[in-house]
């Protein structure tokens, strides 16, 4: 037991990393911090439509998306990729659907049988490519990802210059470009998610945002693969969400507070793999967890915990217009 | 040649024996084989020539059973997710059960990976019941940050001398051909344990599933039952993991279950159903994973357990698709008939029942629709011996006669009732009437009547068909006119 946690040597878990290897760290938890907040975004939403597990499903339903597109074009370019993952995210929201409105199936185990049938697909299909030829995806990696191997990666060029590499520049326009949608969209998204009736009744057509958000929710997922995986994509799905909205009501403070979750888990967790020699991507979400845990104890511990509650003093009630989502329990 | 009629115990001696005493020292890996014909494949499946293949089956078909029964009880207590977050919440448990013996202890494996499925399980309730957290947030915090966990312990296991070879990585997908005696036993064991529980306790679960409220009332303690049926299932997880892997585990869970769910509506023909449909799953998926090459058992499984699902999810008598599409076809052809009915006896009303006969132009004015689709519905009306036709006149026979009048009828005493007891404006009562009238049954109408005291007129004013109308033909010497059915009273 002994050997398996090294002795804890400030100078290399904390320092060296800063000092030796500058640009590969700082690739490690850019990347880590830009998964953590796209999917925190996302999950943000997730969380308030009690769609968590939908997001489970599709981080897994997503590799027969992947195995297809490759078989079929033989590359693996990001907008292919993006293809594919959207065909199979929108594809297992349909079989969902489709399951619990025709039978007397329930949508739990509607999901259970959508994701898990096509991630088995995925895996036999990849199985007989690897028969046919040499294929760019592996099924463990898409199980874990590997975000230590990201700055490894052949750097992207730009103007002569080394920018960085794919996968994170990739990560940051997705992540862009979610900001800039979730800011322009922001009414739409939170009227129908917390009021389908009162969106509809305003002319807002809840079903094209609902499929709009999983198309996002494919995009987000599959850009963070090569990083995290299909598990620990869940993980900064929901872990970051959870955290946010265990401190507060305001869904823009839920933001803030999901983006500086992932940045601390991301640093901390880089650091912790390199202490324990184990996977960062993996650890990055222990320490994501444990922030949650901590933030859970002390939303117990204390009777008025809610430390953003007075924000708005008008915001003790429900009140969507300041982005207040939830009716306090106790006013 | 062996005996033509050997007796169930001695087969099943026979059975056993093949499976648990009869390995031989050497154990060839599925991988070994290196026949590439699949004919010589399949001879040698069903030979059962193979030690590893003997275990495989056996493992594959035992938790068959163990993941059909307790996905039974998930799914009717809609838990259908919690079998996905247990799955992998018991990874770090795999991890801290092989450090304990260093060894892939089976037994050491399968009492760390129970305790942490509970805690998992534990957690979940935690997080539901002290924050503002729905359900699925909080499997999927159990589910992500155990499995987290698992992770970073497997991957400091791999650093470790000796780690690398542990097989631990086989967790993630599963290999039924590398599961030993030991598995097997092991899952038999729980499929034993989980039959006799639910069998002990059949009431119990019962009542717990599908009425807590009821079964808190009388006494029983209905956490105890769940947190039994969590333990059971924690069983059939990490029993299962050798052969599906983590990942795929609540497939063989839910899928075979959710089939049976859609074919019967006995919790006791359900849990038979989940056991063989999980069986034949985990037979069918070890037999292709063994013809097939390169082929991964707990994918293939599950994809056959799919193929039953889907094959249910069509095909099943009274919830599968296929019969709902049907009965509402036909529902909906019936109304489309009973609407032409209605509409003839209109056109006669108008003219004061004064002819038999209403000529397709007249339908179609009154329904004010081409007379090609009069036609249409005339003919469906002959098809089902509604009416007969001569020419572009047709009349009603005895039996469309009397469907017609009781669909008025029906129409007319709902309006009226609405009206009546409902308050319902007069002119607010005919939709909901033309959807009632088809539903109505004999019974209620007769309550109706009571009701309404045998009124004669609905809200509009216009006569509502009685008995005599209906079943006697005499109505139309009673009416008073010269020709044509029509209510004899003015």
């Amino acid at each position: 037991m002994s050997a398996l946690i090294p002795t804890f040597d400030f100078a290399q878990v904390i320092v060296e990393p800063w000092t030796e290897n500058l640009s590969a760290s700082a690739w490690v938890v850019l990347m880590g911090a830009l998964v953590g907040t796209a999917c925190g975004l996302v999950g943000n939403y997730l969380l308030l439509r009690r769609m968590a597990l939908v997001g489970d499903a599709i981080s897994h339903s997503i590799l027969p998306g992947l195995v297809l597109v490759f078989l079929v074009f033989r590359n693996v370019s990001t907008p292919l990729m993006f293809l594919g993952a959207i065909g199979a995210g929108l594809l297992t929201v349909g079989i969902i659907e489709f399951i619990h409105r025709q039978t007397r199936v329930k949508a739990d185990a509607a999901t259970c049988i959508a994701f898990t049938s096509l991630f088995a697909l995925g895996v036999v299909m990849l199985s007989i490519a690897e028969t046919t030829g040499p294929i760019h995806i592996d099924a463990e990696c898409v199980l874990y990802g590997e975000i230590a191997f990201v700055p490894l990666e052949p750097p992207v060029m730009f103007g002569g210059h080394e920018i960085g590499p794919p996968s994170v520049i990739r990560m940051a326009g997705v992540t862009l470009v979610l900001i800039v949608l979730v800011t322009v969209f922001y009414k739409e998204l939170l009227l129908t998610s917390f009021d389908p009736g009162l969106a509809r009744s305003m002319g807002l057509r809840t079903g094209f945002w609902h499929y709009a958000l999983m198309a996002a929710l494919s995009i987000v997922v599959v850009s963070s693969f090569e990083a995290v995986g299909a598990i620990l994509a869940v993980a900064m799905l929901i872990v970051p969400a959870m955290f946010a909205s265990q401190l507060t009501f305001h869904l823009p403070t839920r933001f803030v507070l999901t983006a500086f979750h992932s940045a601390v888990s991301s640093v901390l967790g880089f650091h912790l793999a390199i202490w324990l020699g184990c996977s960062t991507a993996a650890a990055m979400v222990v320490v994501g967890a444990i922030l949650f845990l901590i933030a859970w104890a002390l939303t117990s511990i204390k009777r008025k915990p809610r430390i953003f509650e007075g924000l708005d003093q008008k915001s003790s009630t429900f009140d969507p217009v300041q982005g207040l989502v939830t009716k306090p329990k106790s006013a | 040649m062996p005996a033509p009629t050997a007796k169930p115990p001695l087969f099943l001696l026979a059975l056993f024996s093949f499976f648990f005493i009869a390995p031989l020292a050497h154990a060839a890996k599925i991988s070994d084989i290196t026949e590439t014909d699949f004919l010589d494949r399949t001879v040698r499946f069903f030979s059962f020539a193979d030690p590893s293949l003997r275990y495989a089956l056996a493992g594959s078909m035992l938790l068959g059973i163990a993941c059909g029964l307790m996905g039974t009880f998930l799914v009717v207590r809609k838990l259908a997710l919690m079998s996905d977050a247990l799955s992998h919440a018991v990874l770090p448990g795999v991890a801290i059960g092989f450090l304990w013996s260093m060894t892939k202890n089976p037994f050491a494996i399968f009492i760390g990976a129970t305790i942490a499925g509970l805690l998992g399980a534990a957690t979940a309730q935690a997080i539901t019941s002290t924050t503002k957290h729905k359900e699925d947030a909080a499997l999927g915090f159990v589910l992500a940050g155990f499995f987290a966990v698992g992770v970073c312990l497997l991957t400091m296991i791999q650093n470790l001398p000796g780690g690398n070879k542990s097989g631990l990585d086989k967790f993630m997908f599963g290999q039924a051909a590398a599961m030993g005696r030991e598995d097997v036993l092991i899952l038999a064991g729980v499929v034993v344990i989980c039959a006799a529980v639910i069998g002990i306790f059949y009431k119990e679960f019962l009542v717990t599933s599908f009425d807590p409220a009821f079964a808190r009332s009388s006494g029983l303690k209905v956490q105890i039952f769940h947190y039994a049926l969590m333990l059971m299932l924690a069983f059939a997880i990490v029993a299962s993991l050798q052969a599906v892997g983590v990942v795929l585990v609540a497939a063989m869970l839910v899928i075979p279950a959710a089939a049976a769910f859609l074919l019967t509506d006995r919790l006791p023909r359900m849990l038979v159903l989940a056991a063989v449909f999980g069986m034949l799953s985990g037979a069918l998926g070890a037999f292709f994973s063994f013809v097939g090459r390169n082929l991964p058992t707990g994918p293939v499984m599950v994809l056959t357990a799919s193929a039953v699902f889907a094959v249910a999810l069509f095909l099943a008598p009274r919830h599968g698709i296929l019969a709902k599409w049907w009965r509402q076809r036909t529902r909906a052809r019936r109304v489309q008939r009973e609407n032409t009915l209605k509409a003839i006896y209109r056109v006669l009303e108008d003219e004061g029942f004064r002819s038999e006969s209403v000529s397709l132009r007249e339908l179609a004015e009154h329904r004010r629709e081409t007379l090609e689709h009069s036609e249409a519905a005339i003919k469906t009306l002959e098809h089902h011996g509604f009416a007969t036709r001569e020419g572009s006149d047709f009349a009603l026979t005895p039996p469309g006669w009397k469907r017609a009048c009781e669909i008025v009828r029906n129409h007319r005493l709902w309006e009226l009732y609405l009206n009546h007891a409902a308050n319902i404006p007069a002119d607010h009562v005919h939709d909901e009437a033309e959807e009632i009238e088809h539903i109505l049954g004999e019974e209620n109408v007769r309550q109706l009547e009571k009701r309404l005291n045998y009124a004669r007129r609905d809200p509009h004013g216009k006569l509502i068909p009685g008995l005599e109308d209906i079943h006697g033909v005499s109505g139309r010497f009673l009416s008073g006119h010269a020709v044509g059915f029509g209510p004899h009273r003015q």
